[in-house]
């Protein structure tokens, strides 16, 4: 059953990740973008991890990336430079790229292809819910993720100071 | 593989078609005609009474028939220069968060129906409340691009200001539930609508500062007065939706009108205790129906209970009307003073009194 939604879902992905890379408005590629989240939080819910799959939605598609639509409306105000300039000639830059594909897609074929896999542990009737994530967060990982709230405090004032400095000049 | 439960899946059926046919076939068409009647009473006008069957025109109720005709044989347009894809996409992103909000939304408790537990939510999801946060939170997307695809300055300017009024009230909305979840330790809609049994328990009452932000946050979110700046018609014609006829814009229309029903719901639910009477709980309702058998005393409490939810709905939509008709339209300075100056640093002043307040009780 699971499968059932799986297969399609992930297709939906794929497809949509290959339109972010190829599509040529910078609008079209941040939809299909927006659309591969929603496949992804939809994988996440079939694990059973309901929060990270909301998550994902609330922080990656509704907020990081309406910032990035706003930036893109804010950049495309003439209309007239709707497509991407690409990059030619770059011959490092290809090569370098084509060696990361190979060895992912080498590596990929290694694990998947290598023999049998252990059959998983049965999950615990609360794995991913909001009280489980929480209490594993606040006590087991406690330090990460009080580390994790300082770097992300130091950026967000890091963004105010030069924005400031900008703006009083 | 295949074992469905076949009563589960029959229930679930029903009550996703019980609430397609309150939202999409009720409220939605009734409230075009109740804010056209309210402006009128609240203007001293005679308002909507043009529209007639042979002479009969049951306070202007035909005109909900006249507009539907209107929007469905209406040309439907597509500017020149506009994105033709995104353009007739906006729309459907937009309406869609609209109604898949109402999927955690309760609208009674859970009632022992003919030897079944019958839960009246279509999906009691552990995290129902970020749920509907996550949700609302995708309409951008369609308010946004409807604007960007129309190729027109004045639909750019209104989608620019809804994207980022709606960021803006979403952080303050997002730290009003805070407060909620803290006071009823689930994020359930289910469980928090059981937590409010007796009056004292209410939201309004263990969070009234939180009431009001919610609720200002909240509109301000589905852009009504006084939060229309996006289509401020005295400033940028329409806004966004500028460039939309027929039933594309019908279905802008529509998603704001189910978004007031989504707001009331969730207003009702996590401040004014959902679907619960003051005063009566459920056991003393059961043992005055107890002779009609478990099941008919059930059927009647649920239909009680679902009839007192949807009255309180119609009171929020009702005070969501007033307030339309009241204000006049804040300066787009004004609204983003307001929401991060004002709202933002009492959202978390209550966060922080919220903490206080347990830890001192406990």
């Amino acid at each position: 059953m699971e499968l059932l939604i799986f297969y399609p879902i992930g297709t939906l992905c794929v497809f949509l990740a290959l339109g972010v890379v190829l599509n040529k408005s910078p609008i079209g590629s941040a939809m299909c973008l927006i659309g591969m989240m929603l496949g992804l939080a939809a994988v996440f819910a079939i694990q059973h991890a309901h929060f990270i799959a909301i998550l994902q939605v609330i922080i990656y598609a509704g907020a990081i990336m309406v910032l990035f639509m706003f930036v893109i409306m804010l950049l495309n105000l003439k209309g007239d430079d709707t497509v991407w300039k690409t990059r030619e000639g770059n011959t490092l830059l290809t090569g370098l790229g084509a060696v990361l594909v190979v060895g992912i897609l080498y590596k990929m074929t290694e694990i998947t292809g290598g023999g049998e896999f252990d059959s998983p542990t049965p999950i615990q009737e609360t794995f991913g819910t909001t009280v489980k994530v929480g209490t594993t967060l606040f006590t087991d990982f406690v330090l990460p993720f009080e580390v994790a709230s300082i770097l992300l405090l130091a950026a967000m004032i890091g963004a105010v100071v030069l924005a400031k400095s900008k703006m009083d000049d | 593989m295949f074992d469905i439960n076949w009563i589960e899946l029959f229930v679930t059926l029903v009550k996703i078609g019980f609430i397609l046919f309150v939202t999409v076939g009720f409220f939605a068409p009734i409230l075009t005609w109740v804010e056209r009647k309210q402006s009128a009473i609240m203007q001293d006008r005679i308002g909507a009474n043009r529209a007639d069957i042979m002479g009969f025109t049951a306070l202007g109720l035909f005109h909900i028939l006249a507009d539907g005709l209107k929007m469905f044989t209406k040309e439907d347009f597509i500017p020149d220069g506009a994105n033709r894809v995104l353009h007739t996409m906006s729309p459907i992103i937009a309406l869609i968060p609209a109604i898949v909000t109402f999927a955690v939304v309760p609208f009674g408790g859970v009632y022992d129906l003919f030897g079944v537990k019958v839960n009246l939510v279509v999906s009691d999801l552990d995290v129902g409340l970020l749920f509907v946060f996550a949700i609302a939170s995708l309409a951008t997307y369609g308010y946004a691009i409807a604007g960007w695809s129309s190729n027109n300055n004045w639909s750019l300017l209104g989608s620019l200001r809804v994207a980022s009024q709606m960021i803006s009230y979403e952080v303050t909305m997002g730290l009003t539930i805070v407060g909620v979840l803290m006071v009823y330790g689930t994020m359930k809609l289910t469980e928090i609508g059981a937590a409010q049994e007796s009056l004292w328990m209410w939201g309004i009452f263990l969070q009234p500062v939180g009431f009001f932000m919610f609720f200002a946050a909240s509109i301000a979110e589905n852009k009504r007065i006084p939060f229309d700046n996006p289509e401020a018609e005295s400033e940028l014609v329409a806004g966004y939706f500028t460039e939309y006829s027929g039933l594309k814009f019908g279905m802008f229309f529509m998603a704001e009108f189910i978004e007031m029903v989504t707001i009331a719901a969730i207003v009702t639910i996590l401040f004014f205790g959902a679907w619960h009477i003051p005063f009566l709980t459920t056991e003393t309702l059961l043992s005055w129906f107890h002779i009609l058998g478990t099941t008919g005393a059930n059927l009647i409490v649920m239909l009680i209970h679902v009839g007192v939810f949807f009255a309180k709905v119609i009171f929020f939509i009702w005070f969501q009307m007033t307030i339309r008709w009241t204000l006049p339209r804040f300066r787009y300075d004004q609204i983003m003073k307001l929401g991060w100056k004002i709202l933002l640093p009492l959202s978390l002043a209550n966060i922080l009194v919220t903490g206080i307040v347990i830890l001192a009780v406990k």
